[in-house]
């Protein structure tokens, strides 16, 4: 018994006194924290976080390698402490979310050949998951089964959704889906992301130039989910108020549904939205990133800088915005009328984007009051110029500036001056009774309807080409027509007659007539000779076109000189993606790099701007993906007809009376009720790259 | 096994009286460490490398000390706590001097450190009374025969996952009916040697 214990003993000892040995001689410094970390994991060396056991996911977490919420097997609150050894805030850390990027869901079956497996890695290993569609999600949730957290669930339509609340990025749905649909990503990657050819989107989507998921908020919508509707928008634009009411909406014009019948009016479903929010009186909040010190100058406050400003603050930047009219908005505000876009919602808007902690300088001009020489010297790490298309083009012609001859941009801007500003209240815009504005874009339908509110008695557009041809949006064509605007067609004025007093008196045009089509398909109007005719007029408006005013370029004595132009008067970017000037801080985008285009356009270009300069500012490559989608159609989404479609009447737009809406400025064009919005969004086929869903079709 | 040759101690071992299908013992990693052909690998490696070290340190352990002292019965704790002892040693001396081998090894050193597997094989070369060099080759083969069951057994498993498993029967289930299949097939090697 004795021997035994001293054995014992003896072993115990010896054992004991070798480790003790062995942990001095081969002790290797480990940093204390890893010990921390690790006691906080599950200790379940189970490997699901991607690293051979607890003790190496330590290591990387200390490393920086991995995330505090690496372990796959604890909960939120070791997460935390973890962070909290780490010394990072897990509040202020942007926080790793999984989505998913396919909506196709039970529409797998239609896509994959299912033979009784039941997983997402065998489906994908044996066939490819592939029938017709390469990308989609094959539905059989080995994400979900992945998830320790219980963050993921196989949704209603059969495609994983997400718990926000639950899901703690830990990024294991990510590894397992074989079709790579779930991505963790921070709330800044998804704002950064540009739509790509191998991404899974509706044509709608691919299409819209500011490139929203459609096809989400329109589910939203469905289900009810307004705020999620209008969150899922303000991705990809902040300035749903105005888009809602002006937007011409081309993303309709490819939308699957409109193959077979009409389009989803996406536009209204996304007016509806933006009005729940307003009218429920509060912003909704906006998540903004951890500050990152890094300062940026927005120049114009119209759509593209507002869009430009709203995504770097968004990513965490210090932006300061300085513009040279009073108020916020640009075009939409000082061009756009009154009764397209009331002020007071266009305020509320840009209150929403000012609200998450952008500054606004107003009243002062670059060229005039400022250089970008000036803003490089107060520290500014960044520029952005969102300068527009104010300097209207003019005809050319005889008497052109006689008096009564107006330029669109400066008509519109003094009228809204005058509505607008107390300070302008005694510069009345003249008002004639036989009006004539030539051009055949939004700045001359704005222009006639705009008269006919004032009163002009008699009010006609002269357009060199049909009305086919009218680069207007269509419903505002319609609407110049209701309210009584005349027009006359192919007719190119040659002249503008005066009196003796220099006031205009009439205007001279050639009549045209369709010629050959040239290389573009168009049949280019040619004049017919001798058809010289004279209309009689009191007051004219030109609005043919609009370039930037680029003066700030002579005022400049410094660098601004160095900024190349284009023959247009636009600022050159190579890359219209990149938006990148010719000096390599100064970034562009909207109106001022492309000339007078859409206020969508321009919010689309403000955030790649926003991309690029987040870039820039970080030090990181510009350059974007070669697979970058750009406005383009990914073909395989592109149908020619659409099966199994039963037709179903779009909702139609509410609007004022004729009588009533001529009389005054109160907005024309009305909101569409909530039953209709949901029938609407009920027409929606919840589109993917290649599938729909057959059951509302 | 005492009067059998190098080579047929190596056959024995590695599949007639494998230590994972006929023996039965470590079915705990075989279940835990097979379902991806990569942890496979690495704990076969693993376990090779401990329980050479393991089978000669518990036979000088039992012929130097426990004999003589007519201390037998106390053969399994005295194993236990010297097999613990050195698989914590080795983990501690891998570290320091050689960091590569660590790094592929590290997680399935403290798994092995009260694997039965390592235990079983040190006491079946006593029992069988082996000398030092034939207990040295027979631990060695043991091991060698975990490793092949293991890999075998993950390749086994990685293919069941595109196959059309009834719900009830997922998984582990699966998995044990798998691993007596496997066993009934090695029970052919029965007699051989
Ligand atoms: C009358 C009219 C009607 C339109 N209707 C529609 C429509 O229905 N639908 C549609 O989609 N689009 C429409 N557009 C086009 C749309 O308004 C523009 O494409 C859009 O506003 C462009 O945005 P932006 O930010 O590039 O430029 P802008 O909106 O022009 O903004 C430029 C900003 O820069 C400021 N700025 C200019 N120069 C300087 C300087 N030197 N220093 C400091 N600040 C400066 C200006 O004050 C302004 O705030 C219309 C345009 C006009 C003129
Ligand atoms: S997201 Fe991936 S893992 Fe999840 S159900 Fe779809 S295909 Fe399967
Ligand atoms: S949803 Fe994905 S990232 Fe989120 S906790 Fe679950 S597995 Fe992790
Ligand atoms: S049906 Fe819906 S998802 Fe499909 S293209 Fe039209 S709006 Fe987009």
């Amino acid at each position: 018994m004795l021997t035994a214990l001293l054995f014992m003993l003896g072993l115990g000892a010896t054992c004991g006194l070798m480790l003790s040995v062995a942990s001095k001689v081969f002790y290797v410094y480990e940093d204390p924290r890893i010990a921390e970390v690790e006691s906080f994991m599950a200790a379940a060396n189970c490997a699901g976080c991607g690293y051979t056991g607890c003790s190496a996911a330590a290591v990387a977490v200390v490393a920086g390698e991995a995330p505090p919420s690496v372990c796959v097997v604890a909960d939120a609150e070791a997460a935390a402490n973890i962070a909290a050894v780490m010394g990072v805030d897990p509040g202020t850390a942007e926080p790793l979310l999984s989505y998913n990027t396919c909506t196709g869901g039970d529409r797998a079956a239609d896509k994959y050949y299912y033979m009784g497996i039941n997983s997402c890695q065998a489906l994908a290993t044996l066939y490819g998951g592939k029938h017709e569609c390469p990308v989609g999600c094959l539905g059989l949730g080995d994400c979900v089964r992945a998830c320790v957290f219980d963050a993921l669930k196989i949704g209603p339509h059969g495609y994983p959704v997400v718990d926000e609340m639950k899901c703690v990025g830990c990024g294991a749905c990510e590894k397992v889906c074989p079709k790579d649909i779930m991505e963790i990503k921070t709330m800044s990657q998804k704002l950064l992301h540009l739509n790509q050819y191998d991404d899974r989107i509706a044509p709608c989507q691919q299409t819209c130039p500011a490139e929203i998921d459609i096809p989400r908020y329109i589910c939203q919508i469905k289900n009810g989910d307004y705020e999620g509707a209008v969150n899922t928008i303000r991705e990809r634009n902040p300035l749903m108020l105005s888009c809602g009411r002006v937007c011409p909406h081309p993303c309709e014009d490819k939308c699957r549904r409109g193959i077979e019948d009409e389009a989803v009016s996406i536009n209204q479903l996304k007016r509806f939205v933006a009005d729940y929010e307003m009218n429920s009186g509060r912003h909704l909040p906006v998540s903004v990133a951890p500050s990152t010190g890094k300062k940026v100058a927005v120049i114009g406050g119209g759509p593209a800088g507002l869009s430009c400003a709203f995504f770097l603050r968004r990513l965490g930047h210090d932006v300061t915005i300085f513009d040279a009219m009073p108020k916020l908005g640009g075009m939409i505000r000082y061009g756009i009328p009154e009764y397209r876009l009331p002020k007071e919602v266009l305020a509320w808007e840009t209150d929403g984007i000012l609200n998450i902690g952008i500054e606004h300088k107003p009243n002062v001009m670059l060229g005039r009051d400022f250089d970008i020489g000036s803003l490089v010297a107060s520290g500014y790490d960044a520029v952005f110029l969102g300068i527009g298309a104010w300097k209207d083009y003019t005809l050319g012609v005889e008497g052109e500036n006689l008096g009564g001859c107006y330029t669109g941009i400066i008509f519109l801007t003094n009228f809204a001056l005058w509505q607008q500003e107390d300070g302008a209240r005694d510069r009345q815009p003249f008002v004639g009774n036989k009006c004539v504005v030539i051009g055949g874009g939004n700045t001359a339908i704005d222009c006639v309807r705009t008269l006919i509110r004032l009163g002009a008695e008699e009010v006609s557009i002269v357009y060199r080409r049909t009305r086919k041809e009218m680069p207007a949006n269509e419903v505002e064509i319609v609407a110049a027509e209701h309210e009584g605007v005349k027009f006359t067609f192919l007719a190119a004025p040659t002249r503008v007659i005066g009196d003796e007093e220099g006031n205009v008196t009439g205007l001279e045009y050639l009549k045209m007539e369709l010629g050959e089509p040239d290389a573009s398909g168009r049949r280019r109007p040619v004049p017919i000779e001798g058809s010289e005719t004279i209309m009689e007029i009191d007051m004219l408006i030109t609005a043919i076109g609009q370039g930037p005013d680029v003066f700030f370029k002579d005022e400049s004595k410094r660098l601004d000189k160095d900024l190349n132009l284009t023959r247009w008067d636009t600022i050159d970017c190579e890359d219209p993606v990149a938006l990148q000037s010719s000096i390599p801080y100064i970034f562009t985008g909207g109106d001022s790099a492309t000339g007078a285009d859409l206020v969508v356009s321009a919010i689309g270009a403000g955030r790649r701007a926003a991309r690029s300069i987040h870039l820039y500012i970080t030090g990181e490559e510009i350059t974007p993906p070669d697979k970058t989608l750009f406005t383009n159609n990914i073909p395989v989404s592109i149908f020619d007809s659409v099966e199994g479609i039963e037709k179903s009447a779009r909702t139609k737009m509410p609007e004022l009376p004729v009588e009533d809406r001529i009389k005054s400025f109160v907005e024309a064009d009305l909101v569409i009720s909530e039953e209709e919005a949901l029938y609407e969004s009920d027409r929606c086929l919840q589109c993917c790259l290649t599938c729909y869903n057959k059951d509302v079709a | 096994m005492s009067e059998m040759g190098y080579f047929s101690i190596i056959i024995s071992t590695i599949f007639v009286n494998n230590i994972l299908l006929a023996k039965f013992l470590g079915q705990c990693p075989f279940l835990g460490t097979s379902k991806k052909m990569e942890t496979a690998v690495g704990m076969a490696m693993a376990v090779i490398f401990v329980l050479v070290l393991a089978g000669s340190i518990t036979w000088v352990i039992y012929h130097l000390f426990l004999v003589p002292f007519d201390l037998v019965y106390l053969r399994t704790i005295a194993f236990i706590l010297v097999i613990a002892s050195l698989v914590q040693f080795v983990e501690l001396f891998l570290k320091k001097s050689i960091p590569a081998l660590y790094a592929g090894l590290g997680i399935f050193l403290p798994l092995i450190t009260t694997n039965c597997a390592v235990l079983g094989a040190c006491v079946i070369n006593i029992d069988e009374e082996l000398g030092f060099m034939k207990s040295l080759v027979s631990s060695f083969g043991f091991a060698v025969g975990f490793g092949v069951a293991l890999i075998l057994f993950a390749g086994v498993r990685e293919r069941i996952t595109l196959a059309r498993v009834p719900k009830p029967l997922q998984d582990t289930s699966i998995g044990l009916v798998t691993a007596g299949i496997i066993a009934l097939a090695f029970f052919s090697f029965k007699g051989m040697v």
